[in-house]
């Protein structure tokens, strides 16, 4: 970790919703091409630190640093950061009234003034990647759950981001189609994307993940590689979740 | 996937349906019955009024005396005024190329399959109102200036209605946005001019447009009444889009516009690209819904002496030369006729435009 400067650095950050403490200051520091998969039980904060990273929400406290820029009040430092940052979301939110080939060239057209035929190249590439090119000209509710979120991330991949921010991303999928994406989140992990995920997937967190990351309570209560996560969890807190999550 | 068995059939037929519609319990029943009669009384007499009863050759009052049903003859003799107002005859045509261009630029929109309606839209947003105003007011290129004072008729409510439609929805969209805006100022001041103008009838606000705006204004300053009463009637109608625009705005769910902020589009590119489009869409009809409203209200500008459609036709009534109770009833018949025309055209158009828009989205 001290090698390479981090592609993500949170400093003592915490949040408060009025006088509720949200985070309390999380440290958490991302190298280039790792992938974090953070856990924990619901209203512990994870989300919220997610969507920190490209000022979704923004933190009350402490310091974050995405490659090199400071997440500050600058508007400016915002745009550049959420341009080099990609995001998936539970609910998806693609764009209803555009194609998917529109969900994915939008951003690259008029943030990086891609001119549309390499837009759609570019978008074409990442359909394809994604398994999705013959569904380029329909509309989001023209396609099943699975088939919108891997769009969604073909979305955010078009913008060439530097890290991927993924925030439950199967949890509103039928369980059939969760094997699907998380197929695909597997590959872009192993082409070495900077990848932080929400997810209870442990199978996902097995297979990927550098280091597990679990939130209690607002707090990062246990930091582990997997193996150790899994097979000798130290809190009992991380013990009860496993059990509750991997016992049925 | 191996063959089921088609589906049961249903019976059909004018009988069935008009047992399954019509008479499918008592209650319905009793309803048609009601409605049935209800039409049996009403139409008859209207009709006979309307068209057989009525005089349909002539051309003064003679013609109309002691009839018992419409007189036609009148809306033939008036027509040019209830069209052009005080218009002067000989420059007419002008008024005549105005509605052309408007009536081939619309059809083009309305007409499915036209190429290049984009450009079409935008030439009648821009350069149409330019060239309509240069035509209508004169002035220019030798063409013989009419005040505004004598456009009227159906002239002066489509002048009126086009313009008060199409400056409200783009001046109600930003005061929405403004209402909604992180900035305090804006915001306030956005509530503030809504809610001033919702909060006054509109008569008064012409009025105030009118007689009262002129004695604020510098001696010399003076501009156009008819440009006044516009103003007054956009902003007037802007503050209840407004109110329409932010329903849709409220409607659309907050990810949408977090997935734009973590695609990089700023604030205003999220707003033209995705905000927009979508929240327009849900408030379609209430938009309609005003834009209809807003052309009979544009009636209300005879208040301030302007002889637009009501106008032409209530001065007509009250002309010795022809009136009479029924020519009085006539005239209202007819110019009830040509705004429901307009009006159901917008209607008709707007459902249709839904239905287009829906298309793609649906499974």
């Amino acid at each position: 970790m001290t090698d390479a400067k981090p592609m993500i650095l949170l400093d003592n950050v915490s949040k408060w919703y009025g006088q509720f403490a949200v985070l309390k200051d999380i440290n958490l520091s991302v190298r280039p091409g790792e992938k974090i998969v953070v856990c924990g039980p619901s209203g512990s904060g994870k989300s919220t630190m997610v969507r920190c990273i490209n000022r979704l929400e923004q933190h009350d406290d402490g310091k974050i640093i995405v490659n090199g820029t400071e997440l500050t009040r600058d508007v400016r430092n915002i745009d550049t950061v959420r341009s080099e940052v990609g995001m998936v979301f539970q609910q998806f939110n693609l764009f209803p009234h555009l194609t998917i080939l529109g969900n994915c060239t939008l951003a690259p057209m008029w943030v990086r003034k891609m001119p549309k035929k390499k837009a759609e190249e570019i978008a074409m590439e990442y359909l394809t990647q994604m398994r999705i090119a013959d569904q380029a000209h329909k509309h989001p509710a023209q396609l099943s759950g699975g088939q919108q979120q891997r769009a969604a991330i073909a979305r955010a991949l078009c913008m060439h981001p530097k890290v991927m921010l993924f925030d439950e991303p199967t949890s509103a999928l039928d369980p059939e189609m969760i094997g699907e994406v998380l197929e695909v989140m597997v590959d872009l992990a192993k082409e070495g994307m900077t990848m932080i995920c929400v997810t209870h997937e442990m199978g996902f967190a097995r297979e990927v993940a550098d280091r597990v990351v679990f939130m209690d309570a607002g707090e990062i209560i246990e930091e582990a590689d997997p193996e150790t996560f899994f097979t000798q969890p130290k809190h009992d807190r991380c013990k009860l979740f496993l059990s509750q999550i991997l016992g049925h | 996937m191996t063959a089921f068995r088609a589906p049961p059939k249903h019976h059909e037929g004018p009988v069935e349906w008009v047992r399954v519609h019509l008479f499918d319990g008592v209650f319905n029943s009793i309803l048609t019955l009601l409605v049935v009669a209800l039409l049996a009384w009403a139409i008859p007499p209207l009709a006979n009024w309307v068209f057989i009863d009525a005089v349909w050759h002539g051309s003064t009052r003679e013609a109309c005396e002691g009839a018992t049903g419409a007189c036609w003859p009148y809306i033939g003799a008036r027509i040019g005024q209830i069209v052009y107002g005080f218009y002067d005859f000989n420059e007419r045509w002008r008024a005549d190329v105005v509605f052309a261009f408007g009536a081939v630029g619309l059809a083009w929109l309305v007409i499915p399959g036209l190429p290049r309606k984009g450009w079409v839209g935008g030439i009648l947003l821009t350069v149409y109102p330019l060239v309509a105003f240069v035509l209508l007011s004169g002035g220019w290129f030798g063409l013989p200036i009419v005040s505004t004072e004598r456009w009227g008729g159906l002239l002066l409510t489509l002048v009126v209605a086009a313009v008060g439609i199409v400056a409200s929805l783009p001046v109600g969209v930003i005061l929405a946005l403004g209402r909604k805006s992180e900035l305090p100022v804006v915001r306030a001041l956005c509530v503030a001019f809504i809610e001033i103008w919702r909060g006054v009838p509109m008569i008064t606000v012409l009025f105030a447009a009118s007689s009262l705006l002129p004695l604020f204004l510098p001696d010399g300053l003076e501009f156009d009444k008819l440009l006044r009463a516009l103003i007054a009637i956009a902003l007037f109608n802007a503050a209840y889009m407004a109110e329409v625009v932010r329903a849709g705005l409220q409607a659309l769910p907050k990810g949408q516009t977090e997935g734009a902020a973590a695609l990089g589009l700023g604030y205003w590119r999220a707003t033209v690209f995705i905000v927009l489009p979508q929240a327009l869409r849900t408030v379609l009809p209430g938009i309609v819904n005003n834009m209809i409203s807003m052309f009979k209200d544009t009636s209300l500008v005879t208040i301030i002496g302007f002889f637009d459609l009501m106008g032409t036709i209530q001065a007509g009534a009250t002309d010795l030369e022809w009136a009479s109770p029924n020519v009085a009833v006539t005239g209202y018949i007819f110019a009830a006729l040509i705004y429901w025309a307009f009006c159901f055209s917008m209607s008709r158009y707007s459902a249709r435009l839904e239905e287009q828009l829906a298309e793609g989205e649906r499974r």
